[in-house]
């Protein structure tokens, strides 16, 4: 296992090292630096202006070698974009925003507390609801109450998750009067009631197509020989369903959601957004909207990061849940 | 550009009859097809109908234009255009549906009764408005996976098939590409190469290609195992023709599903890009962006954000059931008992 988690690893670093190489392509190669630099001082600033933001970005170096000072300082050859681009996110040195000079290292920390606290509950009451709603659906398989269960998904499926914030926002906010609208508080029991109609909302929109895929594999599950056999010693059909189906549909299912457990760091986007929580989600917002290409950047490469660790994880959590399994 | 759009439509038609008499000859397939017409007729004329409103807006001309407006008149219109003309039948801002007044102000409307949907902030039929966002989220979905699916193919079929450095390779750039989460990844490329439909497909393709490219490459790497691939080659036909004539006919059915299951997905990515302010000119998407701080406004405004919902969740659900309905009838996998 052991072995398998370094070769694993340094697969992963390799992996790391393409990601920063599509960065540096999407964020430095393509998009010209003097772009990002004009639309941050503004199209009528001095160039005087220009050029300092530039120099305080560190955006005015070569991109790819420094032949400039290579005859008097040989280490200078790699003063260059892409080399200081590598540098700085592998030692998670982010710097300054570009649109507002903050330190985004900062501005992570300090969005990573509301974006948990909307994720985390969000991600725990999805997976009960979901999974509580698949077995109830595999259980009745075959009736009309399987049917509907389905039609249903399918029609939840379909609707825009912008439509489902706005309806949310709108019903249960303006009309009913339920929840506040918007807004975020760091006191925990302030919070709860600023963060019931995000959650709600967001399970509401994303467990159609958990039931769906749950439903399916608890269903391929029942049909196999050892849920017989329970049967035919005389097990009750909710106890095949809960102690014998369940245990072992937990592989597919782990397979499926371990892989979004790190990305409860990096938030929710559009609803973080849409109900004014000060989290991760919000900040990549503000970054598109605001032009700020070293956030955003600081962004996809965390997202990317994540997911790497994410992978290994549900490699992990496999041999955690099925004794049959061994990573060599 | 009209013309480029109306070959494009002349090349889209002659590519389908193409495709149904190529399909029309094999039994397989036509089996496949006349069971996805009983089992969803509804879904199937619905989404013929989208496709017919994308086709009747992208065909267009200059011309023929109501009023005297010289500008207007130097602009190509399409068939769409020509049956709600615009031009005339706006009004000066907001009216309810069916209304004969105008919301704010109550002066009567220049055609009161005929929005059936009412009018946005500018006086724009909103029915006008839905019929022109179809061929928006066809192009999203149907344009995008024209440029990805060749590209997956070329990838995925050859690392599958010649394995070694190629799979390799092939294999690297689809971790590096699926390690960046999606929306992120598709946020960053339109960012960098700007806002416009064929800057926003081709973001939404390289974020969608690996997608299709992992199961290609998964089908071909167990069919290059198959006995017939192995009696082929030993018969020496070369790699290529048992490319074309053994691998490709075999994945088919995969890449269509494939194919049916991430339009929708495309379709609602872009409903995200448009409130965040990077999606497409007259989409759906910015059409609900747009609507929604009407909600909030007394009395409530909600034809717009109803208009662009229905037209939306109509055309996702309509593909839905039909790449549900595509999959249980050709992936005996999934089949359910008792079928």
């Amino acid at each position: 296992m052991a072995a398998y988690l370094i070769r694993r690893t340094i697969y992963g670093l390799f992996t790391v090292l393409g990601v920063l190489l599509l960065l540096f392509v999407l964020f430095f190669a393509v998009t010209d630096p003097g772009d990002i630099a004009r639309k941050a001082v503004g199209e009528r600033a001095r160039p005087e202006v220009y050029a300092l933001w530039k120099k305080n970005h560190g955006y005015d170096r070569p991109l790819l070698l420094n032949r400039a000072h290579a005859a008097t300082d040989p280490r200078r050859y790699s003063d260059t974009l892409l080399f200081d681009h590598y540098r700085r996110m592998l030692t998670f040195d982010f710097g300054n925003s570009d649109a507002d000079d903050s330190a985004i290292t900062r501005r992570l920390k300090e969005g990573m507390g509301p974006s948990l606290s909307l994720t985390v509950p969000l991600f725990a009451f999805g997976l009960v609801f979901g999974v509580l709603l698949a077995l109830f659906v595999a259980f009745f398989r075959e009736t009309y109450i399987d049917r509907a269960v389905l039609v249903l998904c399918m029609l939840t499926m379909s609707i825009a998750s912008l439509l489902y914030i706005i309806s949310g926002q709108y019903l249960i906010g303006m009309l009913l009067k339920w929840f506040p609208i918007s807004g975020f508080a760091f006191d925990p029991s302030l919070a709860a009631r600023f963060l019931a109609l995000p959650v709600l909302v967001g399970v509401v929109s994303g467990i159609g197509a958990d039931v769906r895929l749950y439903r399916t594999i608890f269903i391929e599950e029942s049909n196999r020989d050892y849920v017989r056999t329970a049967r035919a010693k005389g097990c009750g059909e909710v106890r095949v369903m809960l102690a014998h189906v369940l245990r072992n549909a937990l592989i597919p299912i782990l397979s499926n959601i371990v892989i979004t457990i790190p990305f409860l760091f990096t938030g929710a986007l559009l609803l973080e957004s849409f109900f004014g929580i000060p989290g991760l989600g919000s900040l990549t917002v503000e970054a598109i909207h605001g032009n700020d290409f070293s956030t955003l950047r600081t962004m996809v490469y965390l997202g990317a990061l994540l997911f790497i660790a994410g992978q290994i994880l549900t490699d992990v959590s496999y041999a955690l849940a099925d004794p049959r399994v061994r990573l060599t | 550009m009209s013309s480029l759009s109306n070959i494009l439509v002349v090349l889209l038609l002659a590519g389908s009859i193409w495709f149904a008499r190529v399909v029309s000859r094999d039994r397989y397939w036509c089996e496949n097809a006349s069971q996805l017409w009983r089992r969803r007729p509804i879904a199937l004329i619905a989404l013929a109908l989208f496709v017919g409103i994308g086709l009747m807006d992208s065909i267009g001309w200059v011309g023929g234009t109501p009023g005297d407006d010289d500008v207007a008149a130097l602009r190509s219109r399409t068939l769409i255009d020509r049956l709600f003309q615009p031009e005339r039948f706006t009004e000066a801002s907001y009216s309810a549906p069916l209304a004969s007044v105008s919301f704010y102000g109550g002066q009567p409307l220049k055609h009161p009764g005929k929005h059936l949907l009412g009018t946005d902030i500018l006086g724009r039929d909103v029915v006008y408005r839905t019929a022109k966002g179809v061929r928006v989220a066809l192009l999203i979905g149907g344009f995008t996976s024209l440029i990805v699916i060749p590209i997956a193919l070329l990838f995925g079929v050859s690392a599958g098939y010649f394995g070694k450095r190629i799979d390799d390779a092939v294999f690297f750039l689809m971790t590096v590409l699926a390690s960046v989460p999606s929306l992120l990844l598709l946020i960053a490329l339109v960012m960098v190469m700007g806002r416009g439909t064929l800057q926003v497909c081709v973001a939404l393709g390289i974020t969608g290609w690996v997608h299709f490219c992992r199961i290609a490459r998964g089908e071909t790497l167990k069919l290059r195992e198959a006995e017939f691939v192995d009696a082929a080659r030993a018969l020496g036909v070369s790699d290529l023709t048992i490319i074309r004539r053994h691998v490709l006919p075999n994945i088919a059915h995969l890449i269509i599903i494939t194919f049916a299951l991430s339009f929708t997905g495309l379709v609602l990515a872009e409903t995200i890009l448009s409130y965040l302010g990077i999606g497409l000119e007259g989409s759906w998407g910015q059409m609900i962006d747009q609507a929604r701080n009407e909600l909030s406004r007394t009395p409530i405004i909600w034809w717009n954000l109803t208009g662009a919902s229905l037209g939306l969740f109509a055309l996702v659900l309509a593909v839905n059931m039909i790449a549900d309905a595509l999959r249980d009838i050709i992936d005996p996998r999934t089949r359910r008992e008792g079928q």
